[in-house]
């Protein structure tokens, strides 16, 4: 993949880069406001948030949003270790079993020849076109059939069947696996497995990167709602919210809240911006 | 039957392979589509056994259910609004940004996606449009004297759908976005130069004759994305404009299934309203891959 700029030589109008920047710049502020904003709150102190007019830069930055946060935090029943660990627990568990699953089925679906191929991925690419939220009544039935309500397993074990993440990486294999490279393997005497986690995996990093910042974007907002009642195992943005729920003299450690459970995707996305953006290059969708 | 076998043995490792995946695969989606139509046509409260209705839920839902039929109207103007713009910025953005020198166009490509990977960092457009003379747009209207008294933004029927709209945009860059970049930044610059000595004038004339057809499968792939996001928005609405909003001006259908399945067990008659929107996203799905598969 080249990942150069592409330095052009058509004549570009002076009039529609203006026009250009003015967009770009209009959709950049609307996109960075508000988060701009939810920081500044955090910083405010209380009476700064209560003001008229409205101020948007906080006139005298103060810590103590959070460390009132981390007070009220300490003062809970269930320490916030412990809905922290569940967080990173369901987060990562998910991850990780939809990056095991997934690759082992995304690299047979791109490098082997068997019958039912063709069946699984337009199966799968099927699975990308309805929303799973028309499915939730279902899937709690199952659920508490098989006996997982109230426990990590019934946000965890469903993760792991999300299609997306396989669907990006059967076509990042395809792309970047040379068969060379299997063929190789294979006259050497390597099994199917050991060229799976030795040879591929490696190669496919960047796949499994952007399969975890997908597992992010669905599993850390979520709050356990009808599947986790008891409070030992409920995750962060629950406990969060709970706080919040204080009422109008939580708004600072409310805005100390957001800004913390924001940080974190975040940061997992700059780390590793680049590989995903070169995973998502793969991601086009070839007609039959 | 000895063939399949036979295939079988042979290609055990392949299968091995998918196996673990499929079956979670099938457990979370498969069945739960063939359960949400067999309990469609069933009275279940989930305490007794499901009981065969027929067509009744599906009739009521059409005759007996104004607010369903509410969600209907809300859901489908949301998804026409929301769909397609959102579609639009994800890839106009994503066009103008790669135009930029690479350090500028990472920071813009996390400044964009950063909200929707952000997890309740919407909840601030609950502050910028709280209904008080502190939320910060009242406030500021109200400063400059072009309003007298505050808005109810997020109470007021007039106001809920253009804001959720608003905010539900903000956070859309997702997945489809990402997609753009990433296939821009993959289409040769040789391409462009060829196109230059072939007769490309200006910017407008390169986007439609090469850069357009050279992503079209990533055009498909995000179309798909914004499609399904679309038709499924819930949680945010429900966030911003609360469980009962005024006028029932924001409740999407994905909502009146969750109202009926966790908050009223009735399970048959949410299950009809998910089957119902299921096909209506299947096929609009179709609807629009014919229209994409035109362009270039």
């Amino acid at each position: 993949m080249r990942l150069k700029i592409s330095n052009r030589r058509i004549a570009r109008s002076t009039a529609g880069d203006v026009a250009i920047l003015i967009f770009l710049g209009l959709g950049a502020v609307y996109m960075a406001l508000p988060m701009f904003y939810a920081i500044c709150q955090a910083f405010k102190p209380l009476n700064e948030l209560f003001i008229f007019p409205p101020q948007f830069l906080p006139r005298h930055p103060t810590m103590s949003n959070f460390s009132d946060l981390f007070l009220l935090m300490a003062q809970s029943w269930v320490p916030v270790s412990r809905y922290l660990f569940n967080s990173l627990f369901i987060v990562g568990a998910g991850s990780a079993g939809n990056v095991i699953l997934g690759s082992l089925c995304a690299y047979a679906l791109a490098k082997h020849d068997f019958k039912g191929r063709n069946l699984i991925n337009n199966l799968i690419l099927f699975s990308l076109m309805f929303a799973g939220s028309v499915l939730v009544i279902p899937r709690y039935l199952i659920i508490s059939y098989l006996g997982w309500i109230n426990t990590y397993t019934a946000l965890v074990v469903p993760a792991w069947g999300a299609t997306l993440g396989v669907f990006l990486m059967r076509n990042f294999i395809t792309h970047m696996v040379h068969d060379s490279l299997l063929e190789a393997a294979r006259i050497d005497g390597a099994s199917e497995w050991y060229i799976h986690w030795r040879i591929v995996m490696p190669i496919v990093k960047p796949a499994w990167l952007t399969l975890i910042i997908l597992n992010f974007q669905q599993l850390w907002g979520d709050q356990g709602g009808m599947f986790i009642y008891s409070e030992e195992l409920k995750p962060l943005p629950y406990a969060l919210n709970q706080i919040i729920g204080g009422g109008v003299g939580r708004a600072g450690v409310a805005a100390a809240v957001s800004v913390l459970l924001m940080a974190v995707p975040i940061t997992v996305f700059v780390i590793n911006q680049a590989k995903i953006v070169q995973t998502m290059g793969t991601s086009g969708i070839t007609g039959e | 039957m000895k063939a399949l076998w036979l295939e079988l043995k042979e290609k055990r490792v392949s299968y091995l392979f998918v196996a673990p995946f499929l079956l979670v695969f099938a457990l979370f989606v498969v069945v739960p589509i063939a359960v949400a139509i067999g309990l469609s046509f069933t009275y279940f409260n989930m305490i007794e056994p499901p009981r065969w209705v027929g067509w009744s839920n599906y009739l009521a839902l059409f005759l007996e259910d104004d607010v369903f039929l509410i969600a209907v109207k809300n859901t489908l103007l949301f998804a026409v609004i929301t769909g397609p713009l959102s579609y639009a910025l994800c890839f106009v953005f994503a066009w103008l940004i790669n135009e930029l020198k690479p350090r500028i166009r990472a920071v813009l490509t996390l400044l964009f996606y950063a909200p929707s990977i952000s997890a309740n960092a919407f909840m601030i457009w609950t502050v910028l449009f709280s209904g008080d003379a502190y939320g910060y747009i009242n406030g500021i209207l109200l400063y400059w004297g072009i309003i007298d008294k505050p808005v109810q933004w997020l109470v007021d029927p007039r106001w809920m759908m253009p804001i959720v709209i608003v905010v539900v945009l903000w956070m859309s860059l997702g997945v489809s976005f990402l997609t753009f970049i990433a296939g821009l930044q993959g289409i040769d610059s040789i391409y462009y130069e060829a196109g230059a000595i072939d007769g490309v004038r200006n910017r407008w004339q390169e986007l439609w004759y090469i850069t357009l057809p050279m992503m079209k499968h990533h055009l498909m792939f995000g179309a798909i994305i914004s499609i399904t996001n679309s038709f499924a928005a819930a949680d945010q609405l429900q966030a911003l404009t609360g469980t009962a909003p005024t006028d029932w001006a924001t409740w999407t259908i994905v909502q009146h299934i969750n109202d009926y399945g966790y908050v009223r067990y009735e399970m048959g008659y949410a299950s009809a309203m998910a089957v119902l929107l299921f096909i209506t996203m299947l096929l609009v799905q179709r609807l629009v891959q014919r229209l994409l598969r035109r362009i270039g």
